[in-house]
């Protein structure tokens, strides 16, 4: 196993690293202080090819790899969490699946747009009544002359009101449970179609969280995705490339967390010496380091491997489930460094620890991770 | 053998620029350790009776004017040719110019010319007493280091210097200046280069982070009003009005001025620091300052650790003490 | 047409501490960057690519073998062709040398246009850009703020202190650049993959220019470094309770010392 980056993807991180600096950090208490989705960043990550990272040239992608990709993710959500699950759920959720299901001509239809960042993509599964039990989905797309019927409503979407093209899920025949479940590419201006209420989050306030609403939506057999009853299973191996993408993140947040008390920490004076000269300091830091390394070699492996074209499914969900619980733990004792000033909105501490719980949450949660590797242990 | 020291005497719109007087003093200086050596200085531009005439108090003992329209504004060919012409026929040991937009332009093109050495931004200039050579010493490693540079085969020694560093001295009694004309009919005067339009610009926005010195103040200063005691002494320093955060908040002095974690981060040469309590977010903004004055009136103030120099009191009746000190 | 940006590697002298025990600089994990205003140049020549796509943008950086880090990066931000200059016989070059195989190079390669950033942020001397105009008998303008190009030239704004000169220059020309007034792009990901599949960087010698190698490198500097001393640590602050006019002349000798007066 090789524990190096290539030159290829420091490079990439160089550019990740400086436009996040330069670009998303300047911005990222307004977008969270104002839950303002962060557009205009998402039109210079456009212009520097930063969505479409992992996919080849002939689609308009970069031809970059995998960990090309979880490295941005990762860089943006140093400074701003909001930002990287903007790309995130943009390129594993929506890009991702129509470039892994898609037919050709779906590929050629919507891909160039979505990977040089002309349209912005979301992915919808969740329901007010379908969570982690993803089977018992309501929304329904009953069978008509010449395509399909849509009917429902999706919560939780992310990007939601900015998205130009959305993956959603939905029942094609309710009988068959899982395996009745469709999947499907819907265009924004559709005529039934609508953007519901917006949701108020403790973090990652920016991302745009909304319900979707289709009301008599038609969607022609052309936006199928993939054959009728996979959806289920489309969602799913789309999931498992998804937790790649929120696993960078929370890596990211905890890496800003520690950067931040780290400057922090020398800084502060307290009994006439910075705090950072006290061995509770040290030991808190040294673990808080050790911990993000640990995470970041998960992180780092599950993509590798998804690159390689091997199974993965296993390591994603380890690396979400311990990068998560590494970046709740790591930013809630950067908190602690900072004292009562790393509770103010001063620092921004507070925020991304606010922003680091979501991780154990959204795109499976830590429980349902832990399903994925006992299962994996027990068969 | 080369033997003067000759200074370029910048002009614009026929204004002798600051740094011309600054150079000469240097030079006079310079020349003083050395034995017959005198101090020259090349005047180009267009019209410049009057600018001629202002340089007599300053004890320049030859002045040579270059004067034709064609040098009505700055343009680097023709005082390229005309500069490098000066060395030549002159061949002075030194030769001192401005570190200005204009002399970083014109040096290095007149030192490739006539092959030699350039040292560039000096801050200080000395004669080696052993081997006559000027020793050149200029910031580098973005002012970390102070290297001295010598040019010891070439002639002339060339550095260009740093504008407001060299002290100037007026010369009492008359004017012994000797003026010449360079003969313009000699030199080539072909350009390449257009000036199409030219645009004067009023520097009008604030930007605390060039300024060379900083007065801040913080919740202690107490007042929008009181805040102009600092702007008093900013004006005559030639500096900027920073604050605090809490000084920001309370609406005495406006967002781009102010200094710290969420504001801009500074490193003048002198910060002073009044009603300033020194939180952590402050300090973190200014604590590369090259020289911290802290006023406050509390002895236990955070910001007297990180000051060179800490007065405790009333800002009120401090900077009155400063500027009668300074004589500003 | 032909563009040549001359970069250089540059430590990140921001970053750059003083031991305060020794008094001496602490190198170690002091990051190298491309230098500021020469990122500026890229970016002019890119501007000028991007409205004629047929330019071609060439970076051409002189120093060690990990220079080609920064030739690396301006390919990555969409130049075509790189040139690392490296020789031993270059070592310890003042801006003098520097200009004689840069000029060198630069005649080799040919160029229409030759942009150089202002000045490198470990030196800031701004001397290397015009010397190799006068090597080369350029036309120049420095401090340039923006330029495009018009018909058979260049049109440049040049800064001065109190304002700005609206230039045409004629082609060859050499125009140096200023970071603070121009706002680079970034790399592309498609320029880096691209980048890092063609890896096409040309290596140059000594011996490939057409120079007098007596003017290359220490011996052929007219300047030299006599002693470099790195700027004191500071001392303790004092702090004057009872007595502040004493600290107030102590204040006004630092002030008068600053010659701002």
């Amino acid at each position: 196993m090789d524990f190096q980056l290539s030159e290829q993807n420091k490079m990439m991180k160089m550019l990740f690293q400086a436009f996040a600096e330069e670009q998303v950090k300047p911005m990222a208490a307004e977008v969270d202080e104002e839950e303002k989705f962060p557009i205009e960043n998402v039109k210079k990550m456009a212009e520097n090819g930063m969505l479409g990272i992992p996919f080849p040239e002939q689609y308009g992608g970069a031809g970059g790899d995998i960990l090309d990709y979880v490295l941005c993710v990762e860089e943006l959500s140093k400074v701003c969490a909001t930002t990287g699950v903007v790309v995130s759920a943009h390129t594993s959720l929506c890009a991702a699946p129509i470039f892994e299901f898609g037919t050709e001509e779906q590929k050629e239809k919507y891909l160039p747009a979505l990977l040089s960042g002309e349209k912005l993509g979301a992915f919808a599964l969740t329901e007010p009544a379908a969570g982690t039990d993803a089977g018992s989905q309501q929304t329904k797309a009953e069978k008509v002359e010449g395509g399909y019927c849509l009917n429902g409503s999706k919560i939780f979407i992310t990007n939601a009101q900015y998205a130009d093209l959305y993956v959603i899920m939905a029942m094609t025949d309710k009988a068959k449970g899982t395996r009745g479940i469709s999947a499907f590419v819907l265009e924004r201006d559709t005529p039934g179609f609508r953007i519901g209420k917006k949701e108020k989050k403790m973090g990652i306030r920016g991302s745009a969280t909304c319900e979707l609403i289709f009301e008599d939506v038609f969607l022609p057999e052309a936006n199928r995705l993939g054959k009728e009853g996979k959806g289920f299973s489309i969602a799913m191996k789309t999931l498992d490339g998804g937790r790649i993408g929120i696993a960078a993140q929370a890596l990211g947040i905890a890496e800003g967390a520690l950067e931040e008390t780290v400057r922090y920490t020398k800084q502060r004076k307290q009994f006439g010496r910075s705090i950072s000269k006290f061995q509770n300091t040290q030991f808190v830091l040294a673990d808080m380091a050790t911990k993000i390394e640990a995470a970041r070699l998960l992180v780092y492996r599950a993509a590798t491997l998804k690159g390689e074209g091997k199974a993965y499914s296993v390591e994603a969900a380890q690396a979400k489930l311990f990068a998560s619980e590494v970046a709740m733990d790591v930013t809630t004792k950067a908190v602690q460094l900072h004292g009562g000033y790393g509770y103010t909105r001063e620092y921004p501490v507070e925020r991304m620890m606010r922003d680091a719980k979501i991780t154990e949450i959204y795109e499976g949660t830590s429980e349902v991770q832990r399903m994925v590797v006992a299962t994996n242990l027990l068969r | 053998m080369a033997k003067d020291i000759a200074i370029y005497i910048e002009q614009r719109e026929g204004v002798i620029q600051s740094v011309a007087f600054e150079l000469i003093s240097e030079a006079k200086r310079l020349a003083s350790v050395q034995e017959g050596k005198q101090v020259v200085g090349v005047l180009i531009g267009s019209q410049l009776e009057n600018s001629a005439a202002e340089l007599e108090l300053y004890g320049l003992d030859r002045l040579i004017i270059c004067d034709d329209e064609k040098f009505e504004l700055y343009r680097t060919e023709l005082y390229t040719e005309a500069l490098t012409s000066f060395i030549r026929e002159e061949d002075p040991d030194i030769l001192l110019i401005g570190a200005t937009s204009i002399g970083r332009d014109l040096a290095p093109r007149c030192s490739a010319a006539v092959k030699t050495g350039l040292t560039a931004d000096c801050t200080k200039l000395e004669i080696d007493e052993a081997t006559g050579n000027l020793l050149m010493t200029r910031p580098a490693f973005g002012g970390n280091i102070m290297a001295t540079i010598i040019c010891e085969n070439h002639r002339p020694q060339m550095a260009t210097v740093r504008p407001g560093v060299m002290v100037v001295t007026r010369e009492e009694g008359e004017s012994k200046m000797e003026v010449e004309r360079m003969d313009v009919s000699k030199l080539d005067l072909t350009v390449r280069v257009k000036v199409l339009e030219v645009v004067k610009t009023i520097k009008s926005h604030v930007d605390i982070g060039s300024a060379r010195v900083l007065v801040a103040g913080g919740r202690g200063v107490g007042s929008k009003e009181n805040f102009e005691i600092l702007r008093g002494l900013a004006d005559s320093l030639k500096g900027e009005v920073a604050g605090s955060r809490a000084a920001v908040d309370e609406g005495w002095v406006e967002k781009p001025r102010q200094v710290g974690q969420t504001g801009t981060t500074v490193r003048p040469e002198l910060y002073i620091a009044c009603g300033i309590s020194g939180a952590i977010q402050h300090i973190a903004g200014m604590e590369n300052s090259g020289y911290i004055v802290a006023i406050n009136k509390d002895p236990d103030a955070l910001i007297f650790e990180y000051a060179d120099v800490g007065l405790v009191g009333d800002f009120k009746t401090i900077i009155p003490m400063l500027s009668k000190e300074l004589g500003v | 047409m032909k563009i040549i940006v001359c970069v250089k590697q540059v430590p990140d002298t921001t970053e750059v501490r003083i031991n305060q025990e020794t008094g001496t600089l602490i190198r170690e994990g002091v990051p190298s960057i491309m230098n500021p205003d020469d990122k500026a140049a890229i970016e002019l020549a890119l501007r000028m690519k991007d409205l004629k796509p047929e330019i071609c943008v060439h970076v051409l950086t002189m120093g060690p073998a990990q220079a080609e880090r920064v030739l690396i990066e301006a390919l990555c931000m969409g130049a075509d062709e790189a040139t690392l200059l490296s020789d031993r016989k270059f070592a310890g070059a003042d801006t003098w040398a520097t200009s004689i195989a840069l000029a060198g190079a630069i005649q080799k390669i040919g160029a229409d246009i030759v942009l150089c950033g202002r000045q490198a942020i470990d030196g800031d001397t701004a001397q290397v850009g015009p010397q190799i105009a006068e090597h080369l008998n350029l036309a120049q303008a420095t401090y340039v703020s923006d330029a495009v190009l018009g018909r058979g030239g260049v049109f440049a704004t040049r800064k001065f202190e109190d304002g700005d000169y609206k230039l045409e220059l004629p082609l060859p020309c050499l125009l140096t650049t200023l970071a603070e007034e121009i706002d680079v792009r970034y790399m592309h990901t498609h320029h880096i993959v691209r980048t890092m599949k063609e890896r096409k960087i040309q290596l140059m010698t000594a011996d490939d220019l057409k120079v007098d190698q007596r003017e290359l490198g220490l011996k052929g500097s007219p300047t030299r470094v006599k002693k470099s001393v790195t700027k004191s640590a500071k001392s303790a602050g004092i702090c004057y309770v009872d007595n502040p006019e004493v600290g107030v002349e102590r204040i006004a000798d630092y002030v008068k010392g600053l010659n701002i007066l």
